[in-house]
């Protein structure tokens, strides 16, 4: 292990570069304490955002080398090898605020368009509703639940770069799990929301929302099963 | 409901079928070799070959257009009701050439 990273850092907005900085390499430093050491020691004005450090918050993601990855549960030592230079972009898909931080407002908006939250209905229910663990609809909500809204799965979306109406893997995502929610009442909003043309249908299953989340979930699998769900909408 | 998405996977769903025939057949057909003559020999009056020939025709008129639809969407601005219209005489010129020709060699 070289004593010294070189780290490329971009600066500006969607018009900028790079600027070259070098830091202590140390054992187990993940990708965001390098951002963190160089705003603290090299330069204040670098922006980026982070909040937990735990991989929780799911506000640290950025780009690395090539990559869409969680730089806070990033360990220098995966993405550098020997004397490689680490390069950090903002997110792709995403509009750069400025230097790493982007603008997210776009990509939760959609999540608003799906209908990505529990509709408890006009009244509310009279008993506590029994969601048995091995139930098939319970078992599809709880393989997508543990999304933490990254943005990782949206900047790795290739349909997303040339649609940018394309709702993207992480809202179709959280309408799955809701689909799949018995308790929910707000499913025909949902179900026209995500039937559009920018819907699950334009998906592609190129997969690489399902290779880069951070938290191992398959959005492509979300997707497959609205579509699949949409026959049965369909014949009704 | 969307319709066009359940009808592109509805034909495809035939044109899977149709095509691995279509295919097929003119391997086997032309093993010796095959002149026009003896093409037509066999499609003449032949009813079950025009229903097949006419199902795939109504198929691809239907398959192709949505797909050349979506590629159009994703990769130009082109949208609304100008593409759907173009979109839609395309499929009726597919319709039509098909047909056309189904017609043709059966009569």
């Amino acid at each position: 292990m070289s004593e010294v990273l070189g780290v490329d850092v971009w600066r500006g907005a969607e018009q900028g570069a790079f600027q070259a900085f070098a830091i202590p390499r140390r054992q187990h430093q993940t990708v965001l304490d390098v951002v963190t050491e160089i705003q603290r020691e090299h330069d204040s004005t670098l922006s980026y955002r982070f909040a937990c450090r735990v991989g929780m918050c799911g506000s640290c993601a950025m780009v690395v080398n090539g990559r869409p990855r969680w730089t806070c549960r990033t360990r220098v030592n995966e993405v550098v090898k020997g004397g490689e230079r680490l390069r950090l972009e903002p997110l792709r898909n995403f509009t750069v605020v400025k230097d790493l931080a982007v603008e997210m407002t776009g990509f939760f908006d959609k999540w608003k368009q799906v209908h990505g939250y529990f509709e408890p209905g006009a009244q509310p229910a009279k008993d506590f509703a029994v969601v048995p663990p091995q139930t098939k609809e319970r078992k599809f909500a709880d393989a997508g639940i543990e999304c933490i809204g990254c943005g990782v799965c949206y900047s790795a979306c290739d349909v997303v770069a040339w649609d940018e109406d394309y709702l993207g893997p992480a809202a179709l995502n959280r309408a799955w799990t809701l689909v799949n929610d018995v308790r929910d009442r707000g499913q025909a909003a949902r179900r026209n929301a995500v039937s559009g043309s920018d819907g699950c249908q334009a998906c592609h299953t190129h997969m690489s929302c399902t290779r880069f989340c951070p938290k191992g979930i398959e959005p492509t699998y979300a997707i497959a099963g609205l579509k699949r769900a949409m026959f049965g909408w369909g014949a009704r | 409901m969307p319709i066009l998405f359940i009808a592109q996977r509805a034909t495809a769903f035939v044109l899977a079928f149709a095509v691995a025939v279509h295919l097929a057949t003119i391997l086997y057909a032309v093993r010796g070799g095959l002149t026009a003559a003896e093409i037509l020999a066999r499609t003449h009056g032949n009813v079950a070959f025009a229903l097949f020939y006419g199902v795939f025709v109504v198929a691809v008129a239907i398959h192709a257009p949505i797909g050349l639809r979506n590629v159009l969407r994703e990769w130009t601005p082109w949208r609304g009701r100008s593409l759907d219209v173009v979109l839609l005489l395309f499929s009726l010129l597919l319709l039509a050439l098909g047909l056309r020709a189904v017609i043709a060699v059966y009569s």
